[in-house]
């Protein structure tokens, strides 16, 4: 048995530890199209302290360390780029405390996204978190540390923003705690001090390894209902968005493009959600939302689709199952996307190019978007189905892909959550002080290297 | 197979109950590396079909500690989700012909094959605790199954069902050591040729004695009969013949003060769709109050036993699917935890003794016998 396998054996127990072909295999790919990269060994924690020795340990023998969630980035972050340990955090899964009266919940690592929504459902009907659309066996903390979006992001900002308290395990060892919870025994707020958060958000696992999260919760209604704007013009969008998030009355807002089914070919449909307690409250809200569009309706810019109930149905379901079902277009297992946050002005751009791509690359798409904060911007997915048991398949959507993470930056917009390679655009284009800036900080963090190198690697 | 293994997404909705509140793949919850999800093992099953895994232990391990629950096609949400199981059974089949499936599974059906029993135990003991005439070709055929015939604890739930049908004045017999196995966990295997030829004797031997009806003990034998080719006799599982005795008066229960939490068996419930007989039998007892688990019906967390897994245990330890599921009976605070298949029976008592919990297991005819004997 060699030395790190029987070490960290002996920190989480052998039956959690695994160096076979099988689980190595396994953790060594995703869902999209990164090139597999092997780990040598996969380790589930259940503690903190598990999760500080097996950092202790790596710095000792200068091992790479990849923390994982359920790996459904789809681009390759927890696949690891030079081998090493990868740390599936999904044992640490326990909810450890619910303030109902401060809305925010305290919970580990691994706590999948499902089983919040249902600790919630039982414990406290009237609150919700951002619920992003990736499936219930994502985890709340890997959704939290790529900056993603939710139900609740148009009203609140990303989902990273409504974090109430961190504890990370610091790349030497060290346990460190964030916000209020640093000095008190509450999770409430990050602020009013030094911004330490943002040292473990949207940096890949490349800081530390966050163990526990403090996260807001806000007013579940009662209620919840969706009216779907249908335009054909994209030049359109940012000025239905701008008014419908000017009322103040919608609790999320997404937009859609796609070439099926035929009756949807050139269209841009905007989803926007209502809650409320009651009926009244519901329909006062849409009655505000169908004024603030009514001249566009009578100009026929645009109107309000009749929903039937089934499409109802399937778009109030939280998660939408639909959109894990894109895997399945081709019949083929996959899809790819690449998502751009953009401002809004740039939707007519970011969709001529996505038809461009599509058709350059031979490949069919989907797009998908959602608004973040009033209008601040939004995520323009530009997706790709695959056949996974098509070589040809994969590489074209592979290239359409990488296309997509081009013209991304080509319109001035930011890559969400991009893949290693990926991450070189975004760093060659960077202000090169903020490259410096990142070098220096992974550099003071994290001397041995050992933080899943790779991923935001500066090479000045 | 590997035309379609390649649809599976891996987004791991197929480990989740349909509420999502924890994790319903019975080997996932105990073993908790992706490689034991369902997603994880369409994967590695694509794999080792490419030629890109070989054969190991511990694919092995992973292949057959799928309990065949059904959980992953209930909750799938790709249009293939039907077939999963399936495919994890072919890859089981492939693994068997290539003679690749571990010593105990090997041992398992070979003992089927050769006995009729996946214990290996003599046919001469099948029936002999038995005290009850031959089917003669009048009335009901109540299968006694593997697992009631050759398990102390499926031959008292067996003795149960006999009383109340007695009870009842049903019209029944058995086969006596005549029986055959009824084969669903070798097509659950993947050893399709024995189910087939298992299926062809009993189908036969039915046909000659003039059965009509056939009363099954076990789901496990009602879901394999119900796959029978040629098959020219209705199938029961006991609870939907005892719920039709009660509606016909033929059952007089009296007050049980008890508090009691059913299990779904997967093979009665997910594979069959039978949820709600049993609850009523529960439900017609007076005084008797029915708590729900968290995860049941459709939801309902697996025993660990299916698949052959109640005789090799793959899943077996301090985490083992019928352990937790004995953990959340307790939090109902249910003081009998109910059951309608000999296989979950066995397992749940031995996950009670194991975590020195003072549940009771007790089966749907045990507990509905109470109530006609308070009379």
């Amino acid at each position: 048995m060699d030395k790190i396998y029987k070490a960290l054996a002996e920190i989480v127990g052998e039956e959690f530890v695994s160096n076979r072909k099988e689980e190595l295999y396994i953790y060594s790919r995703d869902s999209g199209l990164s090139e597999p990269r092997f780990p040598d060994y996969v380790v589930m924690p259940r503690t903190v302290e598990e999760v500080q020795k097996i950092i202790q340990l790596a710095n000792k023998e200068k091992i790479h360390v990849v923390p994982a969630g359920a790996s459904l980035s789809l681009s390759g972050l927890t696949i690891p780029q030079k081998g090493g340990i990868v740390i599936d955090m999904r044992r640490m899964d326990r909810i450890l405390e619910l303030n109902r009266k401060g809305r925010y919940v305290v919970l580990e690592a691994g706590v999948t996204q499902g089983k919040l929504q249902a600790f919630l459902e039982e414990n406290a009907p009237d609150l919700c978190h951002s619920l992003p659309e990736a499936p219930p066996s994502a985890t709340v903390v890997g959704n939290l540390v790529i900056h993603g979006q939710g139900n609740l992001t148009q009203a609140y900002g990303f989902n990273s923003s409504m974090i109430s308290g961190l504890e990370v395990v610091l790349p030497n060892g060290e346990i460190c705690r964030i916000g209020s919870c640093s000095l008190s025994p509450y999770w409430f707020s990050i602020e009013p001090l030094p911004y330490l958060a943002g040292l473990f958000l949207g940096w890949f696992g490349t800081t530390g390894v966050i163990t526990k999260v403090g996260l807001r919760l806000y007013p579940k209604k009662k209620l919840r209902d969706v009216e779907l704007f249908v335009l054909e013009d994209p030049k359109l969008v940012s000025e239905v968005i701008y008014r419908v998030t000017h009322t103040e009355m919608a609790e999320d807002i997404t937009t859609v493009a796609q070439p099926y089914p035929l009756m949807f070919q050139g269209t841009i449909m905007i989803g926007i959600y209502l809650t409320g307690d009651t009926e009244e409250e519901l329909e006062f809200k849409r009655r505000l939302i169908w004024s603030s569009l009514s001249d566009l309706i009578k100009a026929k810019e645009g109107g309000f689709m009749a929903l039937t109930p089934d499409m109802k149905v399937g778009l109030l379901e939280k998660p939408m199952s639909s959109l894990t079902r894109s895997a399945d277009i081709l019949k083929g297992g996959g899809f790819v996307y690449c998502g751009a946050i953009i401002p809004i002005e740039k939707f007519p751009e970011a969709l001529k190019k996505l038809f461009e791509i599509a058709e350059r690359n031979g490949v069919t798409f989907a797009h998908t978007g959602r608004v973040i904060g009033r209008g601040h911007c939004m995520m323009f997915a530009f997706a790709y189905p695959f056949n996974r048991a098509d070589l040809e398949s994969m590489e074209k959507a592979k290239r359409a892909l990488f296309d997509s993470y081009v013209a991304t930056l080509e319109i001035g917009g930011v890559p969400w959550k991009p893949g290693a390679e990926e991450q070189k655009l975004i760093l060659e284009r960077m202000d090169k002080n903020s490259v410096e800036l990142i070098k220096r900080i992974r550099e003071l963090l994290d001397p041995n290297k050992i933080m899943n190198p790779g991923n935001w690697e500066v090479e000045l | 197979m590997s035309m379609e293994l390649h649809r599976c997404f891996r987004c791991g909705w197929c480990k989740l109950p349909s509420d999502f509140v924890d994790y319903n793949c019975p080997s996932y919850a105990k073993f908790r590396f992706e490689s034991f999800s369902p997603g994880g093992r369409l994967w590695l099953i694509r794999a080792w079909l490419n030629g890109e895994l070989t054969w190991s232990e511990n694919f092995a391990k992973i292949l057959f500690s799928c309990v065949a629950c059904k959980n992953c096609a209930e909750q799938c949400k790709m249009r293939f989700k039907d077939e999963i199981v399936d495919w994890i059974t072919s890859a089981k089949s492939s693994a068997i012909e290539k003679g690749l499936a571990p010593p105990k599974v090997r041992d398992f059906l070979e003992n089927i094959a050769k006995h009729g029993n996946p214990w290996g135990l003599p046919r001469a003991q099948r029936a002999s605790w038995l005290d009850l005439n031959k089917f003669e070709g009048e009335g009901d055929l109540l299968y006694i199954g593997c697992e009631c015939a050759y398990e102390e604890r499926g031959q008292k739930m067996a003795k149960n069902v006999i009383e109340l049908f007695k009870v009842a004045g049903l019209s029944f017999g058995t086969l006596g050591n005549e029986e055959e196995c009824d084969g669903n966990e070798a097509y659950m295997l993947g050893e399709l040729g024995l189910f087939q030829e298992l299926a062809s004797k009993n189908t036969q031997k039915f046909k000659e004695l003039g059965v009509k009806k056939v009363i099954t003990i076990s789901p496990h034998a009602f879901n394999a009969m119900k796959k029978y080719p040629d098959r020219d006799f209705e199938v029961l599982h006991f609870t939907q013949l005892l719920l039709e005795l009660i509606q016909k008066g033929k059952l007089k229960l009296s007050e049980l003060d008890l508090t009691v939490t059913y299990h779904d068996p997967c093979f009665l419930g997910r594979h069959n769709g039978i949820y709600s007989e049993p609850r009523k039998i529960l439900k017609s007892i007076p005084g008797l109050k029915l708590v729900e688990m968290k995860r049941n019906k459709e939801n309902s967390f697996c025993c660990g036993g299916g698949s052959g897994n109640f005789v090799f245990d793959l899943l077996s330890g301090s985490e083992s699917p019928a352990r937790l599921r004995v953990r959340e009976a307790l939090n109902t605070g249910a003081e009998i935890l109910a059951v309608a298949c000999p296989i979950c029976k066995a397992m749940f008592e031995d996950a009670v003794k194991d975590e020195g919990s003072d549940l009771e297991v007790k089966d749907i005819a045990e507990i509905l016998l109470s109530s006609t004997k308070m009379l």
